[in-house]
């Protein structure tokens, strides 16, 4: 648990945009009447995006809004870590340092937003333009380590090229998200090692080559052997 | 090794097309009307016999679950289907690849379990970090709505809303209570269960809570059938399983395979081995960050499903395999999943709330070697007191990674206490 507070300088007020506020709204009509409180966190959200951070004017706001105590609001805003509850850059990274991204190098992107952002995260670099926090697992494991900045994810990083990103946002320019080492997604660096079967894609193909009847698709296509279980081995032989 | 043509998701990686028409030309949608026609309960029984298990981490039968809901709907609690896409323990990234390059097999999933339920609406919740997954997701149920796939008037004849909500970071609302919490509006601390969902979920309404890939392999299995999902693997342990391989191999992927293959060919197979051979080995996380490790003398025969792996006292999870060689500092591997617990733990309860960050400070201690060695029994008996006595499983979840640790490479930790020991002594 990580105790969050709001900032202590707080803007005078807040109200969502005319475009916003119709987001809102279709946020709203996917529940049933009267379930409108079910919106808090994609309201919290598009106000985040809208001003950058949520604010206290915008947490009165949105209890206004959805009829919500303004405890309510306040304890989603705070609960939820992606809730920027003070001014962040223009573009946040986001660094998963979970351990799956630690064994592949994590600790160097880290040294690579110290440089290039600021010392400390959390904190907007002399620019304004950037921010920086470690975050827990964002899910890209096998493509690790990897960093989200705003909505894009940048995989299969190393510290230079983390380097080289922030640069080159810094310049104005948009790298391309993704794996940066060429991988398409998540199969094997090189070329996946299943699901090369074409005739699977091709409908020409499947004319000549092998297709599935009706009755062949309820049995599993040879190949997979039926496996035994392990012998599990004597207590204390597994160390 | 599995054909691929009985692989599920078809476009794992994302080289075809995630839209409607290449996903029809894969097979998806084809013939969803006649799938319905089977009725509520012939698919519950189809998906009973499939012996499909839950893939989100605990392995529950999801036939069984959804044969749970009640068979009348009493018109002032309408039923829902809720699917769990927040998709956040450490390892895990397999239900990623299906929201962003599969996410017709999801949607059409939807459908079905829906109406295998009696319900008319259907909630997925994606993890709020997933932004262009939650997009591609979207842009599939807007191609589904137009095509009248799905929707209040759509060519399948079950009135059905299918909606996409999102999280905004909180491992937690992957507990499926935590979850109705969240989509509720409120933090998303798990709930006591019973009542469980399936009397009393959303909204106080019959609800089913399933993982993304537990709902996408449904229409495959109704259409291939039963005999052809159970015919893969060992039983109990039935079905392909989409397994993220990460950490120290030469080549980290998401791959299908079938259930029980052995880890070590799994790992040589599709992901390029360990990293200087399998003899670099050093342990195994098999199932997502929640499960105990597994040395390399474990790892050598081990399968990859629910009943080996317990039998191993580990476990599955969300089959997860994170691989670690011998240059790992394997305390520090599993100090930073105390951290992880420590920081989302949702405070709920004192064992999990105080116990994760009491945990955590005693394995940054460990790491060092700055301890007693009564401290490690001292930890192991606190692990003990914390699991089974928090309302949801992040309490077992944050003592089980500890427990593998000592159960396994306690003489490591003892080694690193005297020379701690020794240095200090020295100065």
């Amino acid at each position: 648990m990580t105790a969050r507070r709001l900032h202590e300088e707080q803007p005078a007020g807040f109200a969502f945009s005319e475009e916003n506020m119709a987001r809102v709204n279709q946020w709203i009509a996917k529940f049933p009447p009267g379930r409108q409180r079910s919106a808090v966190i994609s309201a919290l959200w598009i106000g985040q995006e809208q001003e950058g951070w949520v604010t206290k004017p915008m947490i009165e706001e949105v209890a206004k809004l959805l009829d919500m105590p303004y405890i309510r609001v306040l304890e989603v805003a705070t609960f939820y870590t992606m809730f920027h509850l003070k001014p962040v850059g223009r573009h946040h990274v986001q660094v998963c340092t979970t351990t799956p991204c630690w064994l592949r190098g994590s600790d160097d992107v880290v040294k690579a937003c110290k440089k290039h952002i600021s010392d400390k995260p959390h904190s907007v670099s002399a620019d304004g333009e950037f921010s920086w926090e470690e975050v827990e697992c964002l899910g890209a494991c096998v493509n690790a380590p990897m960093v989200l900045i705003n909505s894009d994810p940048y995989e299969d990083l190393t510290g230079e090229k983390t380097e080289e990103i922030l640069e080159a946002i810094r310049r104005g320019e948009t790298p391309k998200p993704g794996s940066q080492i060429g991988r398409h997604a998540s199969e094997p660096e090189g070329g996946p090692t299943t699901l090369t079967e074409r005739a699977l894609y091709d409908p020409t193909l499947r004319h000549s080559g092998p297709s599935l009847s009706d009755d062949e698709a309820k049995n599993v296509t040879p190949g997979v052997e039926q496996r035994e279980a392990p012998t599990q081995k004597p207590p204390g032989a597994a160390t | 090794m599995l054909s691929d043509r009985d692989r599920i998701f078809t476009n794992l990686y994302g080289f075809e097309g995630a839209d409607l028409e290449s996903a029809r030309r894969r097979g998806n949608w084809d013939g969803t009307k006649k799938l319905l026609d089977l009725g509520p309960e012939a698919i519950v029984d189809i998906m009973k016999k499939s012996g499909l298990r839950g893939r989100g981490g605990a392995g529950f039968p999801t036939g069984l679950k959804w044969s749970f809901m009640p068979k009348q709907v009493d018109p002032a609690r309408p039923h829902y289907l809720v699917i769990n896409a927040d998709e956040s323990e450490p390892g895990t990234c397999k239900d990623r690849d299906i929201l962003r390059n599969d996410p017709h097999t999801l949607v059409e999933g939807a459908l079905v379990a829906s109406f295998a339920m009696r319900a008319h609406v259907a909630y997925i919740y994606v993890r709020g970090e997933f932004i262009r997954e939650r997009e591609a997701l979207q842009r599939a149920v807007d191609e589904a709505y137009a095509a009248r796939l799905i929707g209040k008037d759509n060519v399948h004849g079950w009135p059905f809303d299918l909606y996409v909500h999102h999280g905004a970071g909180a491992y937690i609302c992957g507990e499926e209570t935590a979850l109705l919490e969240s989509l509720e509006g409120k933090k998303g601390q798990p709930r006591l269960k019973p009542p469980f969902p399936a009397n009393m979920g959303l909204y106080g309404c019959p609800t089913t809570v399933n993982n993304v890939e537990s709902i996408a392999v449904a229409p495959t299995i109704l259409r291939r059938g039963a005999e052809w999902f159970a015919g893969i693997g060992r039983p109990n342990n039935t079905g392909t399983k989409v397994f993220c391989i990460s950490g120290h191999v030469n080549k980290p992927c998401n791959v299908e395979e079938a259930m029980g293959i052995p880890l070590k060919e799994l790992i040589e197979k599709h992901a390029g081995g360990v990293r200087g051979g399998w003899d670099n080995l050093l342990a195994v996380i098999p199932g997502g960050a929640s499960v105990p490790l597994i040395p390399k003398s474990v790892c050598d025969d081990i399968l990859m499903d629910f009943d080996s792996l317990k039998a191993a006292q580990t476990g599955l999870g969300t089959a997860a395999v994170i691989v670690m060689d011998k240059s790992t500092d394997i305390v520090k591997a599993i100090q930073r999943l105390s951290y992880f617990y420590k920081h989302e733990s949702c405070g709920q309860c004192t064992p999990c709330r105080e116990g994760t960050g009491w945990m955590w400070r005693v394995m940054t201690r460990l790491q060092q070697g700055r301890a007693a060695v009564d401290e490690i029994d001292l930890l192991q008996e606190v692990t003990k007191q914390v699991e089974g006595h928090t309302i949801c499983a992040l309490g077992d979840a944050a003592a089980w990674p500890i427990q593998g640790l000592i159960r396994h490479f306690r003489p490591e930790l003892e080694r690193r206490i005297r020379e701690y020991g020794a240095l200090k002594a020295a100065e």
